[in-house]
């Protein structure tokens, strides 16, 4: 998961940044060499803990001083006790889970909030690629061949938002993100934003967990993300 | 056997403090033990590095394994060798005494001065023998505490240990967690398997089937039953070491030339175990082996809580925990180390864990193992930041 992420730039680490609210707990999923929690720690004062499969990336939390636990999302996720904190992030990784509703639902079991990015399939590039060459896109978002991506269960915008609606998950905050640019809130119900948004980042909740006044879907990224104040 | 406290301290070569001796507690405050029993009185060795900070907050518990004991970090008084961890406790090391006090106390059952089977009855006034009761893991920790507590020392920054030393640790967090900051568990598992039973048996069994052994009245016939307790020491070496590792460093390389087409030690691996079996039995107390590894096969931290791991560490949940383990580790294999994190997780406590790499079987946490080596430091140095230590 490590090199996916690397891929995908540090646009996604700001946007997480200015997302997540200050001295809350964290789970960073895939977290690498642990980069965003320590970003997390030192700039929001976040209680972390990562979940990692690569061995280097592991020590490399612990050589920080990370809490961090070598296992793999796709199997270790169901051990962590319920609402166990406020925010669980998934960058750039559940293209790659073995099963991503499952993941999905035990991301919003194990916290209150879900950050979670992924490369949008019905990117522009993506589609044009697949009309015009008839072959699997390799664009920046998806670097590598078919063959050997770590992708098995990409999708697009709309399969997101259809998943979300299918497992009852409110959208509090979208954004779409291209590297080397600054993050772009945006409407993902919007056909358009299917076509744009290389990559996407969404914060989640559980519906009617959250303030019943509370917009159904907050866009407005641009200010402090509209979230319910955390229970903790 | 007087009693001797952490004042008594001496500067070794490194300019590091050291302290220890026997503490020995008044006969009105016995062990209790788990089996109902109970030992007065009480005597307790152990040792000490560094100096406990004005604040109490900087104690360290090590807690060595079957075979270790107190002499961590110093040379052994028997061996003349360097101590068990003097890789990882020392000057710039991950558990560097300028910074923490370090204790590590030789447990119950053993043979370097704290109460074990070859101490003298008071009521006998002959060694206890097989009349010393059986003692657990949890009556270990029970004595650990009760030294803790006569130090001074009423948390501990952290306590650490591998393998039966890891054991302790998780037996701390399920007994005393309000005492604890953090704790490493290394190369350790939850619970001891029918396996590993099954192979302390065998050097139970080599012990016993020893004639000098003398249903383990042995010292007071003035023999010492070598034989049974160096092949015990032979089967369970191998369990410390991988395939690969027994493999890269012997082979099937011969001693001499040529085959003896006898029984001598023809294999290289054979003089290895033999030389390790002879050495072993210099140091160590055959009845104390018995009482340690029963002490190891009744561990079941679960067992004791309801048959749920998750709790035994319900009350752990302010304790930061790394639990490490090896690749190759087959004695005490990486699955367990996973159940206790996934318990620890479940428990809702901060819990660190790394499978290190490495192909030298469950021994690597005695041995030059970097990955170790930084997971320590960089656990340690972020506790200690969030402790306060300086």
């Amino acid at each position: 998961m490590s090199t996916a992420r690397e891929g995908s730039g540090r646009e996604d680490f700001r946007e997480i940044l200015r997302l997540v609210r200050p001295g809350t707990r964290v789970l960073d999923v895939g977290c690498a060499e642990g980069e965003l929690l320590e970003l997390l720690a030192r700039e929001k004062g976040v209680d972390g803990q990562g979940l990692e499969i690569s061995p280097a990336g592991v020590s490399a939390c612990l050589a920080r001083g990370l809490a961090v636990v070598q296992g793999d999302a796709d199997h270790d996720l169901d051990h962590f006790p319920t609402r166990a904190f406020d925010y669980a992030v998934l960058s750039d990784s559940l293209q790659q889970m073995r099963d991503p509703r499952h993941a999905l639902a035990e991301l919003l079991r194990i916290a209150e909030r879900a950050v979670v990015s992924f490369p949008n399939f019905g990117h522009w590039r993506v589609r044009l690629a697949l009309v015009t060459r008839g072959r699997m896109p390799e664009t920046k978002a998806l670097p590598q061949p078919w063959w050997s991506t770590p992708n098995i269960h990409l999708c697009t915008l709309r399969d997101f938002t259809a998943l979300c609606e299918d497992l009852d998950l409110r959208i509090d905050a979208c954004a779409a993100l291209a590297s080397g640019k600054p993050a772009r809130a945006i409407n993902p119900a919007l056909p358009i934003e299917n076509w744009r948004a290389e990559t996407a980042l969404f914060l989640l909740s559980r519906r009617g967990e959250s303030k019943a006044s509370g917009p159904a879907v907050a866009y407005d990224l641009l200010g402090e993300p509209e979230t319910a104040p955390l229970k903790r | 056997m007087t009693q001797t406290l952490a004042g008594a301290a001496i500067t070794d070569g490194d300019g590091v403090q050291t302290g220890g001796g026997v503490h020995r507690f008044p006969s009105d405050r016995p062990l209790r033990l788990e089996s109902g029993a109970s030992l007065a009185p009480l005597e307790v060795a152990y040792k000490t590095y560094g100096v406990l900070n004005a604040d109490k907050s900087n104690a360290v518990l090590v807690c060595h394994a079957l075979t270790g004991d107190q002499h961590a970090a110093s040379i052994h008084p028997v061996t003349g060798k360097p101590g068990w961890w003097s890789r990882v406790i020392g000057p710039g090391l991950p558990l560097d005494p300028g910074r923490y006090f370090i204790i590590c106390v030789n447990v119950i059952g053993g043979c370097m001065g704290s109460l074990g089977p070859s101490s003298i009855n008071p009521e006998t006034n002959k060694p206890y023998g097989l009349s010393f009761p059986v003692i657990t893991i949890a009556d270990m920790v029970r004595a650990q505490a009760m030294l803790i507590e006569a130090l001074g020392v009423d948390t501990l920054f952290a306590v650490v240990g591998g393998s039966m030393g890891g054991m302790q640790v998780l037996q701390w967090a399920a007994d005393y967690p309000e005492k604890l900051f953090s704790a490493v568990c290394i190369a350790a598992a939850p619970r001891h398997s029918a396996q590993n039973i099954a192979f302390h048996e065998v050097g139970r069994q080599a012990i016993m089937a020893d004639p000098d052994w003398r249903g383990g009245a042995y010292e007071e016939q003035g023999v010492r039953p070598e034989k049974g307790l160096a092949v015990a020491r032979m089967a369970a070496h191998i369990t410390y070491l991988s395939e690969p590792a027994l493999q890269r460093r012997f082979g099937r390389e011969l001693q001499r030339d040529g085959l003896s087409w006898g029984f001598d030690a023809d294999f290289q691996v054979e003089s290895y175990l033999r030389h390790q079996g002879a050495s072993f039995v210099d140091r160590f107390d055959a009845n104390s082996y018995l009482y340690i590894t029963r002490a190891l096969d009744y561990f079941d931290l679960a067992g004791a809580h309801g048959g749920v791991l998750v709790e035994a560490f319900r009350r752990a949940r302010n304790v930061r925990f790394c639990v490490l383990s090896f690749s190759s580790d087959w004695l005490y294999p990486t699955i367990e180390s996973r159940d206790i994190v996934r318990a620890l997780n479940a428990a809702g406590c901060r819990a660190s864990f790394a499978e290190i790499e490495t192909d030298k079987g469950h021994d690597a946490f005695f041995l030059d193992e970097p990955q170790l080596d930084l997971s320590l430091r960089g656990f340690f140095a972020s506790a200690a930041q969030v402790r306060g230590l300086k």
